[in-house]
């Protein structure tokens, strides 16, 4: 049987009153790649949030590679090897396209502050690695063109492959992407769908994607959530979803 | 990467130059006593300008009591040499680990604040450090600390200034660095990314006091009396001033900061009763003309003339 | 027992402290309301307010009402001037060099002011017989009735305008949210010239009050008091009228018992002290609602 890298049991949180995810069971098996739709206001994004640290469940258990992560801080669980982008991009808008990706290097660099400060001992090395490393990303999502633009004056679907880029140099075992394909052409979408499998082989990695469109990854994900009003109402395969009565209705409203 | 290291000593080359032009000046008095005086003000201000930048600039934290930090590394300082006749190095280190430390104790539980609400608590603090200063007998109180040992001079100053430059240049341009610039562009992004977002900004904080303390260290050597009324919250505006002079996260702008107010002001000095009406109004129209300061977020060796000389190292 | 009636007299005497400092606070929480500058020139503003009550009152022989009113006018319209002159260029310019120029603009009222009516401390007049009541054990002098007095008046009509009239009404839009309030038709700049106008005028009511309580202005008088004004306004909320005049007052108190009680040296130590103790239980002030920013 393959292992179960993330799982999530009873998570629910509260924002004063509104139940924004409520009894939250999910799992991901290492180098799955993973779909979590609903509609608007459903709560996959608080679902993010929740699994990242940035807000702590009212109630239940997230355990990642079988240890508990409830009550870390965001940075440790990246440490411990989740990465994740953000649906509203959060790039480091004034620095370059480059630095955004060095950035993200952080928790694998070793050299201390005695060598930062007197560039003696790993700085070099490590440093010359680091770039090499993040120009080799930035080739993979064709940004390597911008590499000295500041990130600010990309194109929308550029900053969200940044995003993604930037992600990855944070060397995470589990990839979570927030709408990555949003705002984007259909042409644009295809290709970033496209790489997303490329990557996830290359690189090993287990994904888990959310999407406002079903359609979009009924093409390349292996089992899909559907998130409705905080609560999970379906999950299986994009057949299995694409046939649920309960699915139907939460898209099309009221009648099926 | 040699070529970052290349880069550093023509650096270093240049400014040894200057340094033994300015030394030699000085010697042979062709500078007077009074441009010696303000030269070592401007490499005090240097040293007070980059730290600051570290914290405001880099980093993103709007401190307003960088005086505090500075009136104790002043006055640990005299009391080393003055009270128990340390070498005055001692004096210098003494002043930065004070500083330092109270940089740390002070940053943990109040960089939690963010923006106007940190500029508040910081100036608070600085001038608490002030008036605890001034009911302190055993510094002379109010009416300042008298009988200093004259150390300063403009050697120490530049040598020191020099490598205070060095070790904030190497910081920034490290990944600790980038961690602190990340927080100031994103601090939601840079915790995403795994940077430890409370520990870099006390981090900062701490090597910005302890290079305040230096600063003050050097100050409070360089008369005979010093005075809790150096250090007023006006005193941590004036430093402001020279980091949104020169640029908010460029260390050739601190440099640049600092050397222009202190250079206005002696030239202006004539003229008591004008001079900082025109030092006001030269404020108000540069931020008018230039709000993002003299050099923005550039830094002098990567700007058109200097690439030439310091070749592409990629250095912010 | 004698504690006790040490301890409501310092009271007394610290409402009235605190009132001043609601009253240049309120200026300094409005604008920032509005266009987010921690106006550091309002001290000054109230300093030049002072100095106008001084010459209604000497030059022009007026008594205290007429030159408190004459002193917000004319203060109110400077307060305008500077705004225009100063601020509105760099609507879109980067909060801090906003800050700076406000640093320059305080620093040029400063000197200007010491230029024309030269650096030492002027004597305000007595304006009004030196009179003290006694209300039981305890007493209140007729200054302290009048501070205390006209704070309240202002207060009451402040709370008028922004409550019932037009422009006070399209403050507040404003004061929630600019962009908003200008989609729905309201004159940003305008707003702003009237905030800065209410604002600078309460001010100079503060610094009139002040020289008929201290009885000495000076050109650098407004200093200390911007300073603590402001921290009143972040003590209670910053953007919050009832925090500012809160805060104003609760500054106030803490300073006239450490001056009773401990040492007046410690006196501005223990203003700073607080604030930065409410900052850390609850950093948006006692007012002031705890947001996070949604990720
Ligand atoms: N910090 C917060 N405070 C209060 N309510 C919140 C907060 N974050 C999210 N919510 C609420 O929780 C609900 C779920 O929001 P969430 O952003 O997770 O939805 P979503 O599924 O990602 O929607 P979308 O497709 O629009 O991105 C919404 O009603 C939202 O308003
Ligand atoms: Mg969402």
């Amino acid at each position: 049987m393959s292992e179960v890298l993330l799982k999530a049991e009873n998570v629910s949180i509260v924002f004063g009153g509104l139940k924004a995810v409520s009894d939250f069971d999910f799992y991901i098996n290492k180098g799955e790649l993973i779909g979590l739709i609903g509609p608007n206001g459903a709560g996959k994004t608080t679902a993010f949030n929740l699994i990242t640290g940035v807000y702590q469940p009212t109630t239940g258990s997230i355990e990642f590679a079988g240890k508990s992560i409830v009550g870390k801080k965001p940075y440790e669980i990246t440490q411990r090897g989740i990465a994740r982008t953000f649906q509203n991009i959060r790039l480091f808008s004034e620095l370059t396209v480059l630095d955004n990706v060095k950035i993200a290097f952080h928790s694998h660099v070793k050299y201390g502050l005695a060598e930062t400060v007197f560039r003696v001992g790993r700085y070099f090395s490590e440093e010359k690695q680091i770039e090499e490393e993040s120009m080799k990303l930035l080739k993979i999502f064709k940004l390597d063109g911008h590499a000295y633009d500041q990130a600010k004056n990309l194109p929308y679907g550029a900053q969200r492959r940044l995003e993604i880029a930037r992600a990855l140099a944070a060397k995470p075992k589990l990839l979570l992407l927030d709408e990555p394909a949003a705002g984007m052409n259909p042409q644009e979408t295809k290709e970033l769908m496209e790489m997303i499998s490329w990557i996830r082989k290359e690189f090993g990695l287990t994904v888990l994607l959310i999407e406002h469109d079903m359609s979009l990854v009924m093409g390349i994900c292996e089992r899909i959530y559907v998130l409705e009003y905080g609560m999970i109402i379906a999950n299986g395969t994009p057949k299995e979803i694409q046939e649920n009565p309960e699915v139907i209705r939460a898209y099309l409203g009221g009648e099926a | 990467m040699n070529l970052l290291r290349k880069n550093d000593l023509i650096m270093l080359g240049l400014s040894l130059v200057i340094f033994a032009i300015l030394q030699v000046l000085i010697t042979t008095k062709v500078l007077t006593s009074f441009w010696e005086l303000n030269l070592i003000i401007i490499g005090i201000n240097v040293i007070m300008a980059v730290s600051l930048n570290l914290i405001n600039g880099y980093t993103g934290q709007f401190s307003l009591g960088h005086a505090g930090f500075m009136a104790v590394g002043a006055y640990t300082g005299v009391v080393m040499t003055t009270f128990f006749h340390l070498p005055f190095i001692v004096a210098i280190i003494a002043g930065a680990v004070l500083a330092g430390l109270l940089g740390f104790l002070i940053g943990l539980p109040t960089l939690r604040l963010r923006g106007d609400y940190l500029a508040i608590a910081t100036l608070g603090l600085g001038e608490i450090i002030r008036i605890v200063i001034m009911n302190l007998d055993y510094v002379g109180g109010a009416a300042g600390f008298k009988g200093i040992t004259h150390h300063t001079n403009f050697a120490w100053v530049f040598l020191i200034m020099l490598f205070t430059l060095f070790v904030i240049k190497n910081f920034v341009n490290s990944s600790h660095g980038r961690a602190c610039i990340a927080i100031r562009e994103n601090e939601i992004a840079a915790e995403a990314m795994g940077i430890n977002t409370t520990k870099y900004k006390v981090m900062a904080f701490t090597i910005g006091a302890a290079f305040a303390g230096v600063a003050g260290c050097l100050f409070g050597h360089n008369f005979y009396i010093i005075s809790p009324g150096s250090f007023t919250f006006l005193a941590s505006f004036n430093y402001l001033i020279m980091v949104v002079m020169g640029g908010l996260g460029s260390i050739t702008g601190s440099i640049a900061g600092a050397f222009v107010v202190t250079f206005i002001s002696a030239v202006l000095a004539p003229w008591p009763e004008f001079r900082m009406i025109i030092y006001a109004l030269a404020l108000i129209l540069l931020m008018f003309y230039r709000p993002q300061g003299l050099f923005g977020y550039m830094e002098v060796t990567s700007m058109g003339i200097f690439r030439r000389i310091f070749k592409r190292g990629h250095e912010s | 027992m004698d504690f006790l009636h040490q301890f409501v007299q310092q009271l007394i005497n610290g409402v009235s402290l605190g009132s001043i400092y609601a009253l240049i606070a309120l200026g300094y929480t409005m604008i920032y309301g509005i266009i987010k500058l921690i106006n550091f020139a309002h001290g000054d503003i109230y300093m030049v307010g002072a100095y106008i009550g001084f010459f209604a009152i000497t030059r022009a022989g007026l008594s205290i009402v007429p030159a408190l009113l004459i002193s917000m006018v004319v203060t109110g319209i400077l307060g305008m001037i500077v705004e225009r002159l100063a601020y509105k260029p760099l609507r879109h310019a980067p909060r801090i060099s906003v800050l700076i120029t406000a640093i320059g603009v305080s620093f040029f009222l400063e000197y200007a002011s010491m230029y024309f009516v030269s650096p030492t401390p002027r004597t305000f007049p007595e304006v009004i017989p030196s009179v003290a009541f006694n209300v039981g054990p305890f007493i209140v002098n007729g200054q302290q009735m009048l501070i205390m007095g006209i704070t309240l008046v202002l207060m009451l009509i402040l709370t008028y305008i922004v409550q019932k009239t037009k422009l006070g009404k399209a403050m507040r839009a404003a004061s929630f949210d600019v962009e908003t309030a200008q989609l729905m038709g309201i004159n940003a700049d305008r707003v702003i010239s009237f905030t800065f106008c209410i604002g600078s005028a309460l001010a100079a009511a503060a610094g009139v009050l002040v020289g008929v309580y201290y009885n000495s202005i000076d050109p650098l008088m407004g200093i200390m008091p911007g300073l603590k004004a402001f921290v009143a306004a972040v003590l209670g909320g910053i953007g919050i009228l009832p925090g500012a005049v809160a805060g104003g007052i609760i500054l106030g108190v803490i300073e006239a018992l450490v001056s009773g009680f401990i040492s007046s040296t410690f006196r501005d130590a223990a203003a700073f002290a607080i604030l930065i103790l409410v900052l850390l239980f609850k950093p948006s002030g006692i007012f002031g609602k705890n947001t996070r920013e949604k990720v």
